[in-house]
């Protein structure tokens, strides 16, 4: 019997008659992290892991909304219910759902690699695993963190040694937050966005460890902070908003930026490869750990990774969602309000 | 190789001009003479001759990588660029060479002449030995084409910068026939005399698009029109007895239009021309359709040569005499051409590109709304008094072309794109209504802004109806306005027809899919411009 069935609604588990990550309104919700594409409004009743819940509440105001520490089970309905580290953001989580013996995992986004901010990636065993797959292709490979972050404080320190302010692209929500935990704050003052800010004091709140930031407002430019680095989200590179800053070199940090014609799309100055998800060498690693020998793939390169998975014995299928991964094109949502 | 990998990662780390001249520039000061005449070869599209086909190199990089041949050949495409799909896919590595660029180049000659195995071992022991992006220059020194981001103009002015030689100076040494086997750094651009070379062109004068009417370009007096002829741009030389013809992308083209070989019984050596090869039948050109037969053939069988013969439409004149007349103004130049050409017989392989007579620019409006009819692009403006440039320059040079046909279409198919637009939808197919069905006609895959890419690209996720491979066919809802050029039969299209640079002009958001156009308003399109 399948644990799990996928609808136009998105994955449903008959027996707890809960949905995981839906992209239309339901009932009964399951959320394995806070990004705009897995969290979405509109839900009854949603349940997440505690530390995600400061997100979800920020992003999505006043829901009805219940927590679960991770690796504490909870019955619902005929299925046994857990979420485990899933190691993309803070918060984030796969979730194990159990019924008669058989188990299945919702990956949700994830990343092999602990980053030191995020609850670090732990594999679960199952007999499906329903997998991301947005860098399914043996092309992507990412550097370990160290190396990239020497990479970007080096960029940073040349920057503001010629006079420039050193603008940095990342997602206001798991990559702005990453960065910021290993840039070196003796090099100089980390500014931020108002949209990473605003997410910074939410996790902050929650006790992460983060290095001191000041909040770019109208006072602040390149004059009164100089040799700073600045936290902006991707879509306010380029803008008005930047002016202030006066000279300037952007970065942009994305696993896309393993492409040689994304980062020239891209068009910043420079483009470190970071990613929140699995590369190729990671995906096949979680895969294998789980055990499982059914596999759904959601999103990315589906078509391609699971005729990989069939060539090495997997039951593989595509499953079609409304998930997006890691783009380097869509727009932050919270932006847009701010 | 170290020092051409760091030049490559400095050019490809930025986009700015500035900032890629300045890396080319102190290259070009630091650079042992081999290395640097060798890089100027490869900016300018002079590569060495592949040593390895690239059937082999994918075998070898996804064999060196430990993945199947499909899978490589599945993220080439997405990558979009064989030498940094194999780059990438290959293992980590982290080593280095101190051979030079040259040293290099010349080891990959070798390769051309050794036996396969032995060839197969030397690529797997280069890539083996160096680190990525050494790794991807070699990939790229192996399958040929080499672009940097860097033009022919940018290189000429950083070498300008590097060696004192003037820039217009130095882009005439660098144009022509020479290979780095053939010419020293010295020889070349130091202390070159461009006379000594019989067959070298003159840089191409390009013109800018003029995107609306000519109201502020001043007096209409001032200006040189003529039509826009749909041909290839080419420059015919006559030295010694001799001729050449030459493309705008600085290839020799002589023996593919064999007709123009007569040029040399009706003007005297010494005269080189700018103009237009058409082909070309009872004093009107044949559509572009006719010429691109003859594009990517070497030499041309007879009855090629019967069906689509070729002349040269000159309208400018940059030698006489052997003398460099560049520097004369426009007006000049025309009337010593028109003179040229007065007394040549039909037989010559050569026409005029006519002057066009008018007093207003609403009266020139006119005229170039007759340019389809006549198989022209549009027009051109010259200002009477220009000199003949070097390269693209604002201001004295238009090109006035004539609004595109357009119809309304309904998106039907999507697929993602590669390269830059890795992993956006870009390309599209769309269709016209026969009846109740929709017929594809036509595919596209630009027009639209990034923003528009990105919107569409959310859409066909949401709306996929179906997956054939890479291909989505998506739910028809969505109505574009495909701009192109022309439009040509065609029995190996479904729909009868071909269009020529097709794009997406505009998305009719405004418009429900049951307003599209219908296939008979293409097959009148047909009937009227084909």
């Amino acid at each position: 019997m399948d644990v799990l069935t996928f609808t136009d609604r998105g994955i449903y588990c008959p027996a707890g008659d809960f949905f995981i990550d839906p992209w239309r309104p339901v009932e009964r919700a399951l959320i394995t992290h806070g990004h705009a594409d897995h969290a979405r409004p509109g839900h009854a009743h949603y349940l997440s892991t505690e530390s995600a819940a400061p997100v979800m509440r920020h992003r999505l105001g006043d829901i009805t909304l219940d927590t679960i520490g991770y690796g504490e089970t909870r019955q619902i309905g005929s299925a046994r219910v857990s979420f485990h580290p899933a190691g993309h953001v803070p918060g984030s989580a796969q979730i194990r759902i159990e019924v008669g013996g058989e188990v299945w995992v919702v990956s949700g986004d994830y990343k092999i690699e602990d980053d030191g901010l995020c609850e670090a990636f732990e594999p679960v065993r199952c007999h499906a695993f329903i997998s991301e797959c947005t860098f399914g292709l043996p092309v992507f490979r990412w550097d370990a963190q160290d190396d990239v972050m020497a990479a970007i404080n080096a960029w940073w320190a040349s920057c503001a040694a010629a006079g420039k302010t050193a603008v940095l692209g990342a997602y206001a929500l798991g990559k702005a937050q990453r960065l910021l935990a290993h840039l070196d704050p003796g090099q100089g003052p980390i500014l931020t966005h108002g949209a990473v800010e605003a997410t910074n004091a939410v996790l902050r709140g929650q006790g992460l460890k983060l290095p001191d930031t000041v909040q770019v407002t109208a006072e602040i430019t390149a004059k009164t902070h100089p040799g700073a680095i600045v936290l902006a989200p991707p879509s306010a590179l380029g803008t008005p908003w930047m002016k202030r800053f006066g000279a300037v070199e952007t970065g942009f940090a994305s696993g896309w930026m393993r492409l040689r014609g994304v980062r020239r799309r891209r068009a910043a100055d420079r483009g470190f490869i970071m990613s929140d998800h699995a590369d190729w060498a990671g995906l096949n690693a979680a895969i294998s750990q789980t055990g499982a020998e059914r596999i759904f793939v959601t999103h990315g390169y589906t078509s391609v990774f699971r005729r990989w998975l069939e060539t090495q014995g997997y039951d593989a299928r595509i499953v079609e969602t409304e998930f997006e991964g890691e783009s380097v094109d869509t727009q932050d949502p919270q932006v847009a309000e701010t | 190789m170290q020092r051409f990998a760091t030049l490559f990662t400095k050019l490809d780390q930025t986009t700015k001009t500035n900032r890629k001249v300045a890396a080319l520039a102190s290259y070009f000061r630091d650079a042992p003479d081999d290395d640097k005449l060798w890089t100027i070869a490869l900016l300018s599209g002079r590569r060495p001759k592949r040593a390895v086909n690239t059937t082999r190199l994918r075998e070898w990089g996804a064999e060196a990588a430990g993945i199947p041949l499909w899978l490589f050949e599945e993220a080439y495409p997405i990558v979009g660029d064989l030498a940094e799909t194999i780059a990438l896919v290959l293992p980590e590595g982290s080593g280095s060479s101190d051979r030079s660029l040259s040293e290099w180049i010349m080891e990959l000659r070798g390769l051309a002449k050794v036996e396969e195995p032995q060839r197969k071992e030397a690529v797997l022991a280069a890539w083996a030995g160096l680190g990525p992006v050494e790794r991807f220059v070699f990939n790229k020194l192996l399958t040929g084409g080499f672009r940097m981001g860097v033009s022919a103009k940018l290189m000429t002015r950083a070498l300008s910068q590097a060696t004192g030689v003037e820039e217009t100076e130095l882009a005439h040494r660098l144009m022509g026939d020479w290979s780095p086997d053939t010419v020293s750094f010295e020889s070349l651009v130091l202390t070159r005399d461009p006379d000594a070379d019989l067959s070298k062109p003159y840089p191409f004068y390009l013109a800018y698009q003029l995107d609306a009417a000519p109201d502020n370009l001043g007096a209409p007096g001032d200006w040189l029109a003529e039509h826009k002829w749909d041909g290839i741009r080419g420059q015919l030389i006559l030295r010694g007895g001799q001729h050449y013809v030459w493309s705008r992308g600085e290839e020799l083209m002589t023996d593919r239009f064999p007709e123009l070989a007569r040029a040399v019984d009706f003007l005297p050596s010494g005269t080189v021309l700018d103009g237009e090869i058409l082909a070309w039948r009872e004093e009107a050109p044949l559509p572009f359709n006719a010429l691109q037969k003859r594009i990517g053939r070497k030499t041309v069988p007879k009855k090629l040569l019967a069906e689509a013969p070729v002349i040269l439409r000159a309208y400018d004149l940059l030698e006489v005499n052997g003398t460099d007349l560049r520097s004369a103004p426009m007006a000049t130049r025309r009337a010593q051409l028109d003179t040229l050409f007065a007394d040549l017989p039909p037989d010559a392989p050569l026409r005029l590109s006519p002057k066009l007579s008018f007093k207003s620019w609403d009266a020139l409006a006119d005229i170039r709304e007759t340019s389809r009819a006549l198989g022209a692009e549009g027009l051109m403006l010259k200002r009477l008094t220009s000199p003949y440039g070097t390269g693209r320059k604002k201001g004295d040079w238009w090109k006035w072309k004539v609004d595109p046909l357009t119809i309304d279409a309904v998106m039907i198919y999507a697929q993602a794109g590669h390269g830059r637009r890795a992993n956006l939808y870009t390309d599209f197919t769309f269709a016209v209504w026969k009846g109740n069905e929709l017929v594809p006609f036509t595919k596209a895959y630009s027009g639209l802004t990034d923003k528009e890419f990105r919107e569409i690209t959310a859409w066909v996720r949401k709306n996929t109806l179906e997956r054939f491979g890479p291909v989505r066919r998506v739910t028809p809802e969505h109505v574009f306005e495909i701009a192109f050029e022309g439009i040509q039969e065609s029995p190996r299209h479904k729909s009868g027809v071909a269009l020529r640079f097709p794009r997406m002009s505009r998305w009719r958001h405004d418009k429900p899919v049951s307003e599209a156009n219908t296939l008979e308003d293409l097959k009148d399109m047909l009937a009227l411009y084909g």
